[in-house]
């Protein structure tokens, strides 16, 4: 252990603020690019999920013309 | 001889190799992280000269070296891709960039951070500098590409040329140092080889440059996952998964 106390710890010998400037901008960075590709990836899955049912809403439709044209025939 | 690649070329395959690795990929670079950082932080030894800023070093060089990797593999994948015309090749340049830019920025604030106390100045217009804040925007020149153009095929083909041309860029870079008078110091960690710093500071070093290591395998393959299957959303078996997954 290179420090005496807490507060050493935090004041970093005067360096502090630059040490911690570093480790906290590193941790945003990685943290939003974690959530970025989080976000994306349920926002491809839902576009997917969404277009399936479209396409069966579109061809259960078209079904239901096929059998009404039928009975009208 | 390279038959055993081919199975990989098929993204489903690609799809569910990658679903094995990604979680061996976290827990890795948590474990190599959580150590490598405390160790940094806490009982690597200060600097004579530094003093603790030197505490920067364990994660300035890691996402440097590796902002400069990463590139080198983006422009494979964007080499792949162009010549060979690997849908899985497109794919990768797309969830590199943005792991690229996110590490280049990294290496240029932590960069600023450590410069202000040791040189007396957050930024000066010196080649190592220069040349990284380049490689900022050919990431971001990338990412753009990708996004400029609604047809899919002509974005990835736009942004996998930029990428192989800018790829000059990363041997500017690595040499800099050598090829200039810049403020910017040589290389720390090794001469020829031989490491130029003790033991009690390379280590902790090792350790949290293999996390990073772990952390981009990790963040580019969980993009590569989802850039699969936006770009194979007809495709019967990603279709039977994203319904396997909503049903849950």
């Amino acid at each position: 252990m290179q420090f005496d106390s807490f507060a050493d710890f935090i004041a970093m010998g005067n360096h502090g603020f630059y040490v911690w400037i570093s480790y906290g901008a590193c941790l945003l960075l990685i943290a939003g690019l974690i959530v970025n590709s989080t976000l994306k990836d349920k926002h491809v899955r839902k576009e997917i999920a969404k277009r399936i049912k479209r396409e069966n809403r579109l061809k259960q439709a078209a079904q239901q013309n096929d059998e009404s044209n039928e009975v009208l025939s | 001889m390279w038959k055993w690649l081919h199975p990989y070329a098929n993204p489903e395959v690609t799809y569910h190799f990658n679903n094995k690795l990604i979680p061996w990929f976290l827990r890795l670079s948590v474990a190599f992280l959580g150590i490598g950082i405390v160790w940094a932080l806490l009982f690597a030894p200060a600097d004579y000269q530094q003093g603790n800023s030197f505490r920067i070093f364990y994660l300035h060089v890691p996402a440097a070296s590796l902002s400069l990797g990463i590139y080198v593999g983006m422009a494979i994948a964007a080499l792949v891709s162009l010549v060979w015309q690997v849908r899985l090749a497109e794919a990768s340049v797309a969830s590199i960039a943005p792991v690229g830019a996110v590490f280049t920025a990294m290496a240029l604030i932590t960069g600023a951070a450590w410069g202000r106390p040791t040189w007396g100045t957050w930024w000066i217009w010196d080649a190592r500098l220069t040349t990284e804040l380049i490689l900022l925007f050919l990431y971001l020149g990338v990412i753009a590409l990708q996004n400029a153009f609604e047809d899919k095929a002509l974005a990835s083909k736009a942004a996998s040329i930029l990428a192989l041309v800018g790829v000059i860029n990363v041997p500017i870079i690595k040499y800099s140092v050598e090829w200039w008078n810049t403020l910017h110091q040589g290389s720390t960690v090794s001469q020829l080889g031989r490491p130029s710093m003790t033991a009690d500071m390379f280590w902790p070093f090792l350790v949290c440059f293999i996390g990073f290591i772990f952390l981009v395998s990790w963040l580019v393959c969980r993009r590569f996952q989802t850039e699969i299957l936006q770009r194979n959303a007809m495709r019967p078996w990603v279709r039977e998964l994203v319904m396997k997954e909503g049903a849950k």
